[in-house]
């Protein structure tokens, strides 16, 4: 094994170990703040070591099961995703250290096994080592969305997110028997070979996996519930990873889509609608991190397009600025609430001046995530913009329509920031704070500190605007990159100022009848609760009643043998028995009349002879 | 060796029923000897090869009955050779678990030593009658447990679990003398019946000896519709002799599948394969759904049972629906199958156990009387959160290596069978819900005073989830052994 390949092993290994022994410790073993030291260590090392192999490329594999390996390999894509995914890691658990205060063990061993879970999804080359990394993602997603498990909605919330998650991933097992039975074996290259039939299936489980994942459409509304896990959950695993890798798996899997009629246009209208009907439902939102959920999902959707245009480049360019974006966004609603006791957008008016380090940061990740130039989110949603121009002019301009709704979101939260608090506002914004937790009224530095650097990568970012720098990421990616040409550049750019600017006189109405629906995110959690969820618990109680009449058959089996034993019990004693005693009696009387004649004296010996002699003589002539 | 491995339990509980064999003496020697029985095990894995086809390894043949040729005939092969470990495993566990127990620790110990005999029996056996007296006597010890160290109603479970289950085995019996009958000369040898496969021509009578040797497993393993002794022969029992029960003698069924019905009756198997498949399927769904509708905690983890052992069923079902070019996706659901055998044991083994720690703390397995437990006891918490997990299928667990071969090779066989995957799906939902009740939100009233698990209960389900984690990361040393046979046995069935 070569160095490279050994450090390939420990990307995902060190991790994976350093977080297991520290949920498992014991309480003495590990005290105060050595958990943070050691998640913040571990995380910082595995973003060299993910430096390391994505310079190295390496690749490594062991036998694993049904004739696949458990197999991991460092391409052109996942050098540039495992950094990124474990930086944001090391910056959400440097903010975490700050701000998650109770059960730091616990908090700090479930975030490296999440980060270890998904540098595995990055790297993973064949199906079941996919699919052992995308479903532990979602088990330590389950247990950091309810990390505070004294409140039930939360862990509720957990449950919904994990349960929605692995119905879509139920799409990879069947995909995988798809592939085996195409006879295109397990490795994640090799799927495209299947088969027609057998491909369709394959990217249909594959297609429906990915984008539970990466909360598309009328999946998304698990995210909604995902915002109950702590802020530097959120950064995490709704930026960088979780959410970004069903975005991820299809970049990957691209060939596979692309080698069928119909997957690549519906991956790519998926994503196109989701940054229109998610972009909505992020407008109309009241509280910060859902919005941010919400334009999480919007914003992968241009992930998603791009995947299905086969725009690898453009997706995976947008994928790594979203994630430094959305990580800065994440943990400002986390510094805000922890700070302010409230992370209602209402409740920050006016509030947040207080913090300007975190605030300027706030505002340049949110200039990125409107589309504005020269930011990182700008930069990449055209490179997507570009290709879907290019497809269809229809896709396209829902696209553009989804980008203007980026603008509008991000815009919303801007005003937030900046306008100028009127004196009636002033009082109600007031009385929200400290409402959904106690305020502490400080922002640690490290969190400002992690926050900074997120969004100084949202500006740097903003380099991929420059035709040589997206050709460089071509080269490492591959896949094919449309120019977006300077036109569409500055049309986009000036599409998001202006959508600010509108937002900023007319602001959103907060009363509209659509706000009521798009706050509910479409009112789908709703829908699955009712028909889906109730008709199943309902189903199973009538089971269960069938089963105990089952049983109850079972039983009365048994006790009806018994019945007809205890009867055969009554004949046998009373009938059969009472018949031998009678014919017992009988005989012994009749041995008694036989016995009656033999009185020892001659002449009655010689009556019964006449007696019998004639009795003859009768029967004689009667039967002549 | 392997008879010695066989009988040494046997061996530890006559000596441990010597008068003057103390108390303490019985719990340790309990543990004592499991422990010498693991190692036993161990040395035999450690010089296990995998034998040619229709062979064994460690074969070793006594005669016996040689009027109906049947004869003292043991030997291991990749079908037994995990699930004597697996016993092994399970009632070492036990016997940790009950080092500090004061109920007549004594005879205790003497009856599942020789339990342990009597189960590893089974999987040793190469000989039908040979199998069919252990099997019976499985069921005999399971009923002096529950009725003798159960709570609750244990008398009336106890007879309906010996009845109901007994009943199965006469099925089981009927269809052995069959295959005596069919076999020229008479045999109730196995490897012999396999060899001279007396029903190769099919027909009626082979249907009829394959239906009553489906009927006596589907009881004991068991399969809906034949599933409704198990919860309450579980709720009854102690928290050791669910563990036994669940995690060893369901798989007397579910291995019978395999080693009778597969083995010995290929092209009837060929020919039924589809109502074994669909059977599972229903077991897989009617299991998952019955379990969420459960308010007993104990009642819950038996009807997971159903659902898992469906999943076996499942898949051994799909692997006799022969089709070309699908040998290899046919051998992948064996090995899952053989794998979800092993799995279970130990995963549910553990999650009875943690039930014992319920019922030992707060007289009740009621789920609605707990909640917030994770404040007073983190580590049960954490124990039952990983069996949850493992039970779920999570990846890196033992439950998924099983299931993910059980379904990846069912659906390459049969595609429909996918839809037993909603069982995978309720089964979480059933977990995540109860850990939720039990573990999380406000103290609930049968949560105060509850003391977390105690060091020998931490040492005897910890390990059990342990080994589920390697076999979950690292599944290999399991797989070595178990994928040549489920090969040789697909072969057996042809296609």
């Amino acid at each position: 094994m070569t160095l490279a390949q050994t450090a390939l092993w420990a990307l995902v290994a060190l991790p994976a170990v350093a977080g297991g022994a520290l949920v498992t410790a014991p309480s003495w073993a590990v005290r105060g703040r050595a958990a943070p030291a050691v998640g913040v260590g571990v995380a910082a090392v595995t973003s060299l070591l993910a430096v390391a192999v994505a310079t190295m490329r390496p690749s490594v594999g062991v036998p694993f099961l049904a004739g696949s390996d458990l197999a991991l390999e460092v391409d052109g894509l996942a050098a540039v995703v495992a950094p990124v995914v474990s930086v944001v890691a090391t910056l959400a658990l440097l903010g975490g250290a700050a701000d998650v205060r109770e059960s730091r063990r616990r908090f700090h061993g479930l975030m490296l096994v999440f980060t270890a879970a998904a540098l595995l999804t990055v790297t993973a080359t064949t199906l079941p080592t996919l699919l052992l990394a995308w479903e532990v993602m979602g088990a330590t997603s389950y247990a950091l969305i309810g990390f505070e498990w004294r409140e039930r909605r939360r862990v509720a919330s957990g449950l919904t997110a994990f349960l929605t998650t692995r119905a879509a991933d139920l799409g990879l097992y069947v995909a995988a028997g798809a592939a085996l039975a195409g006879g295109a074996g397990l490795g994640l290259a090799d799927l495209s070979t299947a088969p027609p039939g057998w491909r369709d299936v394959l990217a249909a489980g594959v297609l429906v996996a990915a984008l539970g994942k990466a909360a598309q459409l009328v999946l998304a509304f698990w995210l909604s519930r995902a915002m109950d896990g702590p802020a530097p959950v959120s950064a995490l695993l709704h930026s960088a990873a979780m959410v970004a890798m069903g975005g991820y798996l299809l970049l990957r899997l691209d060939p596979l889509l692309l080698s069928t009629s119909w997957a690549g246009s519906a991956t790519a209208w998926s994503g196109a609608l989701t940054t229109v009907a998610l972009g909505l439902v992020s407008v109309g939102q009241r509280d910060l991190k859902q919005l941010l959920a919400a334009s999480t999902s919007a914003q992968l959707g241009f992930v998603v397009l791009a995947a299905g245009l086969g725009a690898t480049t453009a997706g995976t360019a947008h994928l790594v600025a979203h994630a430094a974006t959305k990580a800065a966004l994440f943990l400002t609603a986390g510094a805000w609430l922890s700070a302010l006791g409230t992370k209602a957008l209402d409740g920050l008016r006016g509030a947040v001046g207080e913090w300007p380090l975190v605030r300027v940061a706030a505002t340049v990740a949110l200039l990125s995530l409107a589309g504005v130039p020269p930011l990182a989110l700008w930069a990449t949603k055209d490179l997507v913009l570009a290709a879907a121009f290019e497809r269809s002019t229809v896709l396209g301009l829902v696209a553009v329509v989804g980008a203007g709704l980026s603008a509008a979101y991000a815009g919303v939260v801007l005003r937030v920031l900046w306008a100028p608090v009127g004196p009636d506002e002033a009082e109600p914004a007031r009385e929200l704070r400290g409402s959904e937790e106690k305020a502490r009224g400080g922002v640690p530095r490290s969190l400002a500190g992690a926050i900074a650097v997120l969004a100084t990568a949202a500006v740097l970012l903003g380099a991929l605007a420059v035709p040589a720098v997206a050709q460089r990421v071509e080269e490492v990616v591959g896949g094919s990159l449309v120019e977006p040409g300077a036109s569409g550049m500055a049309g986009s750019g000036v599409l998001s100022v202006l959508v600010i600017a509108v937002l900023w006189w007319r602001p959103v109405r907060r009363d509209g009848r659509w706000v009521g629906l798009v706050r509910t995110w479409g009112g789908v959690e709703h829908a699955v609760l009712h028909f889906v969820v109730r008709p199943t618990v309902l189903l199973a109680q009538s089971l269960d009643g069938i089963d105990r009449r089952i049983s109850a058959g079972v039983v009365g089996v048994a006790t009806a043998a018994r019945r007809v034993a205890s009867f055969t019990g009554t004949v046998d004693e009373q009938r059969i028995h009472g018949t031998v005693l009678a014919v017992a009696g009988a005989v012994r009387r009749a041995g008694r009349a036989a016995r009656r004649p033999q009185t020892g004296q001659l002449h009655q010996y010689y009556v019964q002879a006449v007696a019998l002699v004639a009795f003859g003589v009768v029967l004689l002539l009667v039967v002549r | 060796m392997l008879s010695l491995t066989v009988f040494l339990p046997l061996v530890a509980a006559s000596l441990l029923l010597v008068p003057g064999v103390g108390p303490t003496a019985a719990r340790w020697g309990w543990v004592l000897a499991s422990a010498l029985e693991l190692v036993l095990v161990g040395v035999l894995w450690w010089r296990y090869e995998t034998p040619p086809d229709r062979s064994l390894a460690f074969d070793e043949q006594v005669p016996w009955i040689p009027g109906v040729d049947s004869s003292y005939h043991v030997g291991l092969d990749g079908l037994s050779l995990p699930l004597v470990a697996m016993t092994a495993v399970v009632f070492l566990a036990c016997a940790v678990y009950s080092v500090r127990d004061p109920d007549r620790p004594r005879s205790r110990a003497a009856l599942f030593l020789a339990l342990e005999t009597v189960c590893l029996g089974v999987f040793a056996a190469a000989d039908l009658i040979l199998f069919f007296v252990f099997f019976d006597l499985s069921i005999v010890g399971m009923y002096v447990v529950i009725a003798g160290w159960g709570h609750g109603d244990r008398a009336r479970s106890a007879l309906q679990f010996f009845l109901y289950t007994f009943l199965g085995s006469l099925a089981l019996l009927a269809g052995f003398i069959g295959l005596y009958l069919a076999a020229d000369p008479h045999t109730f040898d196995m490897l012999e019946l396999a060899r001279q496969d007396p029903f190769a021509g099919g027909g009626t009578v082979a249907a009829a000896v394959l239906g009553a040797i489906l009927l006596g497993l589907a009881v004991k393993t068991p399969t809906v519709p034949f599933h409704t002794w198990l919860p309450p022969a579980h709720t009854d029992a102690p928290a050791v002799g669910s563990a036994v029960l669940a995690g060893v003698l369901l798989k007397l069924g579910t291995y019978g599948f395999v080693r009778l019905g597969m083995v010995l009756l290929p092209e009837a198997w060929r020919a039924w394969a589809w109502v074994v498949l669909v059977v599972g399927l229903v077991s897989v769904l009617w299991g998952a759904l019955v379990a969420l509708a459960q308010k007993d905690l104990k009642r819950m983890i038996a009807y997971t049972s159903v659902n898992h052992m469906g999943y076996v069923v499942l898949a051994v079902g799909a692997a006799g629906v022969v089709s070309s070019g699908t040998t290899e996706a046919r051998s992948i659901a064996v090995s899952g199958a053989v794998t979800q055998m092993v799995s279970h044991g130990l995963v549910t083994a553990a999650l009875f156990l943690i039930a014992g720690v319920f019922l030992d703390r707060s007289g009740t397995y009621e789920i609605d009387r707990f909640g917030g437990l994770a404040g007073p006891a983190p580590r049960t918490t954490g124990l039952f959160a990983v069996a949850a997990f493992a039970s779920l299928g999570l990846p890196a667990l033992s439950g998924f290596v099983a299931e993910f071969q059980i379904f990846t090779g069912s659906i390459a066989a049969v595609p429909w069978s996918a839809v037993g995957l909603l069982g995978i799906l309720v089964v979480s939902g059933v977990f995540l819900w109860t850990l939720a009740r039990v573990f999380t939100g406000d103290l609930g009233p049968s949560s105060r005073g509850f003391t977390d698990v105690a060091g020998h209960e931490l040492w005897a389900i910890a390990p059990l989830l342990v080994l589920s984690l390697a076999i979950g990361v690292a599944p290999r040393p399991l797989l070595d052994v178990v994928e040549p046979a489920a090969r040789s046995v697909v072969g057996l069935l042809g296609g």
